[in-house]
């Protein structure tokens, strides 16, 4: 490294944004594992029920399961479609 | 009763096989009874590492299919007192490996042995489900790189739910990180992820860092554990990393980067 590289500015960091990568998708992963096996067939059938009365899209059925000390909270949110 | 130890990682390449090799042989060199067992079926390079390809007749299936008992299977090492080395059968059938079969050799050698060290293959099949079944406690080998930290992590889950341990209601599975590949002067320049982060995100005990070291391969190369290239900084390292094993204190080393001079800098030093 000589003289003109000393004052080059800073490049990007690029373990920082291995770090921000990996805090997210690690983060996502515990979650799904952590989550009891029947979640994705409780979200099938939780859809099937509900496209029975209104027309929705997979995404429409957000699951979400939180641990607080010995209680588990299951959080159901159902988007329904604008009105025309 | 042994100490049954798993070295996994979930990846491959990371230095499993040659951190199996470095911690069976430090613990030996400490004056522990140690086996060391290869679970990679089918891809067999423990004895490789450990130098003794040539000396292998029977092999961890031979004995799970009794064609052959622990005696006749195990390679006394030749270069280290107590340390006794299993080799993978070179088999293509993944089945093999059946859960009562390990359970008997490792039961066996739990009678004889003060630890036995399970080096598992990469990925979350068969044989790595098996050389952590029964452990109790795990090495988790990991590099300062994205995958290798996420499969670790991934390791982790598995380790926790799907052990004995686990199915039987037991505390989890103690597991320690070892850091292999480090590079401190990379890690100053914000391009590899320091110990810091990967704790950060992994959250576990760390056992040890071994540098990025040229002896690694020499010692593979020649099929000498590194450890007993004292004077390298990974064979150091890995002693370190042993001697917190047996329970002493001792400080990290090789995880700085020394500074070159404002000199030293300003003429291309």
């Amino acid at each position: 490294m000589g003289i003109f590289d000393y004052f080059r500015s800073t490049p990007p960091k690029s373990a920082s944004v291995a770090k921000e990568r990996l805090q997210i998708i690690v983060a996502r992963e515990r979650a799904h594992r952590s989550g009891p096996d029947y979640l994705p067939a409780l979200h099938r059938e939780l859809l099937a029920v509900i496209r029975k009365y209104v027309q929705v899209d997979d995404q429409a059925v957000q699951m979400n399961l939180e641990r607080e000390g010995d209680c588990e909270v299951l959080e159901l949110n159902i988007t329904l479609p604008d009105k025309d | 009763m042994a100490r049954i130890v798993v070295i996994t990682s979930g990846k491959g390449g990371v230095g499993k096989t040659t951190t199996s090799a470095a911690i069976a042989t430090g613990l030996a060199l400490a004056g522990h009874k140690t086996a060391v067992l290869d679970f990679d079926v089918g891809l067999r390079n423990l004895d490789l590492i450990m130098g003794c390809e040539r000396r292998v007749v029977y092999d961890f299936v031979n004995v799970i299919n009794g064609d052959a008992n622990l005696r006749q299977a195990l390679i006394k090492d030749k270069r280290t007192d107590n340390l006794f080395i299993l080799p993978a059968s070179q088999t293509r059938d993944k089945e093999a490996l059946t859960q009562d079969g390990v359970e008997r050799v490792l039961n066996e050698l739990s009678q004889d042995f003060e630890f036995v060290i399970c080096d598992s293959p990469a990925g979350i099949e068969r044989g790595a489900m098996m050389a952590s079944y029964f452990a109790d406690e795990a090495i988790v080998v990991t590099n300062p790189e994205v995958s290798s930290v996420r499969d670790s992590d991934r390791m982790l889950g598995i380790l926790a739910s799907k052990s004995r341990r686990a199915e039987r209601g037991e505390s989890a599975m103690p597991a320690r990180l070892l850091m292999t590949r480090y590079s401190p002067e990379r890690v100053q320049k914000g391009e590899m992820l320091s110990i810091e982060d990967v704790q950060d995100i992994l959250s576990i005990d760390l056992l040890g860092v071994i540098p990025e070291s040229q002896a690694v391969l020499n010692a593979s190369n020649s099929g000498v554990p590194v450890v007993l290239d004292e004077a390298s900084d990974a064979g150091q390292a890995y002693m370190d990393a042993v001697a917190r094993f047996l329970g002493e204190e001792r400080p990290h080393r090789f995880t700085t980067f020394e500074k070159k001079s404002f000199f030293g800098r300003l003429f291309g030093g």
